[in-house]
């Protein structure tokens, strides 16, 4: 064995027997993007769903002051049950999603054409019933205007004064728009893994190996400190690596959890695109582990360290958001920025269109580079003489 | 053998070690003493290669630790003030570890393991993780660690430092027959009664600078003092004094 990989053994052994690594990096990590993850999608898949014509169950309290009103709604998809006793108390507790009330004195009101109050009582903390009452507000308008419209008429005047411009909205946005938003936050759920996978051994093998008092006594065998500094990246990287693959996997598993047909997407995260995933990550855990290494390198303490790169685990956010802000389409140029091009590059997948081989190109040279150097600067702090403190 | 040749370090604006000569003889135990901060720790720095020098020669076998970095290395056996062992790796886990870094493998390697196993009275503790280790079994295993790859010379910093006294004895045992075998060793401490049961030489650093340098007899002839305690007094109080 080389010196190299004798310490590249030695720190997957050492860490594979502590529990707390173990459990951070190989498991806590990989698992909790994958399952989090579905939960989310469902969610809006139900949300971007309700929205679609089904039946509204409206309650109302006070159905005989406004019959016309009811049988129109009836007439329009809404079905009118009786309303709770308590409107407010029901509400907010969340029995119904909302609650009409139309007091006594309307119908005297509609009949001597004078404003009629209606109460619509609803939740807008409540997220899940948005479509809903989004719905009646809209058909409780419709009606308001058709009576506009025959008043006008009675009166002898063309409704189509009340219209000097009709606008028409167009929404492009899908609901496979919107979960694309959702599905880009997976490269970030990778990448938070494959951090989380590298932390603990990065920390260990430098700000631990300091803390501990076991780094002077390596530091005076006749080991080049490169060497040294190599194998302990290298032993971050294959803890990156399992992080990934399990990472990888779990999501290929949890992705069936979620209708993407629905969604009118490729329902199959198969091994074909687990394998691209993964492929497309690679050079990113040399990047992560030099860039780990680089920031435990100089700090003094494992606490020191664990507060630093907790930080570091937010860096690669920050062009994930930059795209979603943006809605930056892959291009060359964005192809040199680590973290940003595996993003998009992924997103592309995701979505079925094929990659082009001078991104992946481009993308994996820039963040091994980015590593490189990453490892080369650690290396330059791990030989200052200030390193034993 | 280990030869300082003008070692001078400094830190900022403190001159920690101030022009430090001294030779530590094959076969003998040398003792650098010296109160806390004296420079102790930061000369044998410069020694075993963790430290630069600004100035001087450190000289391991005849080897210019700053001219074949590795090759002053090979020759050096190293426990560290306070030297930690990997908490997850066995006893002998550890040693291997050092002794695989050094070159040692297959037979060789479980031949020298076993030795020292032996030596050090590692038996109990072989195959038992490093985390609940005592002080004195930690001090074992890292000097068995130290000693894998047969350095000729042996440095060590304060190594009784927190064991009790059956640890102590049993170090000192261990260390004149390290002696005995021919074996250059250098020790730092501000122990008084430890130097004298054990050293053949005796450097007193005071300020970073050496103050008396001799065989214990030498030096208390020197300084006129009936025992080791007054004449350190007497050295380090009149270097404080200037």
């Amino acid at each position: 064995m080389t010196q190299l990989t004798t310490v590249w053994a030695k720190e997957v052994l050492d860490n594979l027997r502590d529990r707390r690594t173990l459990l951070s990096s190989l498991i806590f990590g990989p698992l909790f993007g994958p399952i989090l993850f579905v939960f989310m999608i469902n969610i809006m898949l139900s949300e971007a769903t309700s929205d679609v014509d089904e039946l509204l169950e409206l309650p109302v309290t006070g159905q005989e002051h406004a019959e016309e009103l009811m049988i129109w709604l009836g007439g329009n998809g809404v079905e009118i049950v009786p309303g709770p006793e308590d409107a407010r108390e029901a509400v907010s507790r969340g029995d119904v999603s909302m609650v009409l009330i139309i007091p006594e004195s309307t119908g005297e009101q509609m009949r001597a054409g004078q404003p009629a109050p209606l109460q619509l009582v609803v939740n807008n903390a409540r997220n899940r019933d948005r479509g809903d009452v989004r719905k009646a507000r809209r058909l409780l308008n419709a009606y308001r205007n058709q009576v506009v419209a025959f008043r006008l008429q009675a009166r002898g005047i063309n409704p189509l004064v009340l219209h000097p411009l009709v606008i028409d909205e167009v929404d492009v946005s899908t609901a496979v728009g919107r979960a694309l938003v959702v599905l880009g936050m997976m490269t970030y759920f990778i990448l938070f893994s494959m951090l989380m996978g590298g932390l603990y051994l990065a920390i260990d093998t430098t700000a631990g190996e300091r803390e501990r008092g076991s780094l002077e006594p390596l530091l005076t065998l006749a080991v080049p400190t490169g060497r040294l500094i190599l194998g302990k990246v290298a032993a971050t990287c294959t803890f990156m690596l399992a992080a990934l693959a399990i990472t990888v996997t779990a999501f290929s598993i949890s992705i069936n959890f979620i209708d993407l047909q629905a969604l009118g997407m490729q329902a199959n995260f198969g091994p074909g695109i687990a394998i691209s995933v993964f492929a497309v990550m690679l050079p990113f855990t040399l990047f992560g582990a030099g860039l780990m290494t680089l920031v435990a390198s100089f700090t003094r303490s494992y606490k020191e360290a664990q507060t630093y790169l907790t930080v570091v685990l937010l860096v690669p956010t920050l062009p994930i958001i930059f795209a979603a802000i943006f809605s930056l389409d892959p291009s060359l140029e964005l192809m040199t920025v680590p973290s940003l091009s595996q993003h998009l590059l992924i997103t592309t997948l995701m979505k079925g269109d094929a990659l082009k081989i001078e991104w992946i190109l481009v993308s994996a040279s820039s963040t091994l580079m980015a590593g490189a150097l990453f490892i080369w600067l650690a290396g330059l702090f791990y030989r200052r003489e200030s390193i034993l403190g | 053998m280990i030869r300082a040749q003008g070692l001078s370090k400094s830190f900022g604006k403190i001159h920690a070690v101030d022009n430090v000569s001294f030779s530590a003889e094959d076969g003998k135990i040398t003792a650098l003493l010296g109160p806390n901060g004296a420079g102790k720790s930061t000369t044998l720095r410069m020694l075993y290669t963790v430290l630069k020098p600004d100035a001087g020669q450190a000289l391991i076998d005849g080897i210019d630790n700053q001219i074949d970095l590795q090759g002053a290395r090979r020759k050096l056996g190293v426990l560290p003030h306070g030297a930690g062992l990997y908490p997850h790796l066995t006893a002998l886990e550890n040693i291997r570890y050092y002794g695989r870094l050094s070159g040692l493998a297959g037979t060789v390697l479980e031949r020298r393991v076993a030795e020292l196993t032996d030596s050090l009275d590692l038996g109990s503790i072989a195959d038992r993780h490093a985390k609940g280790f005592s002080q004195g079994e930690r001090t074992r295993v890292a000097l068995a660690r130290a000693l894998v790859h047969e350095p000729n010379n042996l440095l060590l910093d304060e190594p009784t430092n927190g064991l009790d006294v059956m640890a102590t004895r049993s170090l000192r045992k261990l260390l004149l027959e390290l002696k005995s075998q021919g074996h250059c060793i250098l020790l730092s401490s501000h122990i008084m009664q430890e130097v004298a049961a054990l050293a053949d030489q005796i450097v007193i650093i005071a300020h970073g600078r050496v103050v008396a340098d001799g065989t214990p007899e030498k030096i208390l002839a020197r300084t006129g003092a009936d025992d080791l305690e007054s004449a350190f007094v007497t050295l380090v109080g009149s270097e404080a004094a200037t």
